[in-house]
């Protein structure tokens, strides 16, 4: 699915990586835990999460996840979206829950890790 | 390819900084033509270290040396040290604050996330001092 499919089956808003719209993505993963999104073994994902941080990026970066997408109206803050720039991340902002992220996504065909 | 050595201090509780070291050294190890896979396992080591002495100790250095046959990494830091290193490495047990697990770590997979992205680690640790982390990844092929 092209991240800008993504984008709209979550009512989201691109933060940054525009021009990764046209990308595919076949899985996602949903956590909030950073920890468990280290121990993933594959690339290229889509991570559904509601935590913020910079860390959250630097985790992404680390575990080279593609897309990020920040549900129930988190933000992505300056130094969060320079730092997703700088590894060719993408981020969305979305207002609806994980659940509701994960349940949309995976009815349109992106599959889980597990 | 002949030896080289990098050096990255690290600064405990400084949750901002906190990956710098690790994305530095993925950025060069990608550019050194090493199997993808290789380095991706590598960085995810190191940033669980490095979150590790953020998370726990007060300051740190992170020791590269990247060989033909192996990559070495020690991170050292002055902390607390760990009372029990064989309870550190189950996963589920963690000792870290509720900031901590506010971030989403301190959920006590970091060690053994460690040990399942290299071929060796050694741990020693001495209370009230600090703790060595001695990684290994052998280059293959």
């Amino acid at each position: 699915m092209k991240i800008a499919e993504i984008v709209s089956i979550a009512n989201g808003k691109v933060i940054c990586g525009e021009e990764q719209l046209n990308t595919d993505l076949t899985h996602a993963f949903s956590s909030d835990l950073l920890s468990d999104v280290l121990t993933i073994n594959r690339t290229g994902i889509l991570l559904i999460t509601g935590v913020a941080n910079l860390q959250t990026i630097r985790t992404a970066e680390m575990a080279e996840v593609s897309c990020i997408l920040l549900v129930r109206n988190k933000r992505a803050n300056q130094e969060m979206i320079d730092l997703a720039r700088d590894n060719s991340l993408v981020i969305i902002e979305s207002p609806i829950s994980m659940f509701s992220a994960s349940g949309r996504l995976y009815q349109h065909g992106i599959q889980p890790l597990y | 390819m002949k030896d080289m050595k990098f050096e990255y201090p690290l600064e405990g509780g400084d949750f901002i900084k906190a990956g710098y070291a690790s994305s530095s050294l993925k950025k060069i190890l990608n550019q050194l033509n090493l199997d993808p896979d290789l380095v991706r396992r590598i960085a995810v080591a190191t940033y669980e270290a490095e979150v590790n002495v953020v998370a726990h100790a007060f300051r740190g250095i992170m020791k590269v040396l990247v060989s033909p046959e192996r990559i070495l990494i020690r991170v050292e830091d002055e902390g607390p040290g760990i009372p029990d290193i064989g309870k550190a490495m189950q996963e589920g047990y963690s000792t870290a604050s509720d900031r901590v697990r506010e971030m989403g770590f301190g959920a006590g997979m970091g060690l053994s996330n460690i040990k399942k992205n290299t071929d060796k680690l050694e741990i020693h640790s001495e209370l009230n001092k600090g703790t060595v982390l001695e990684m290994t990844t052998l280059i293959k092929g």
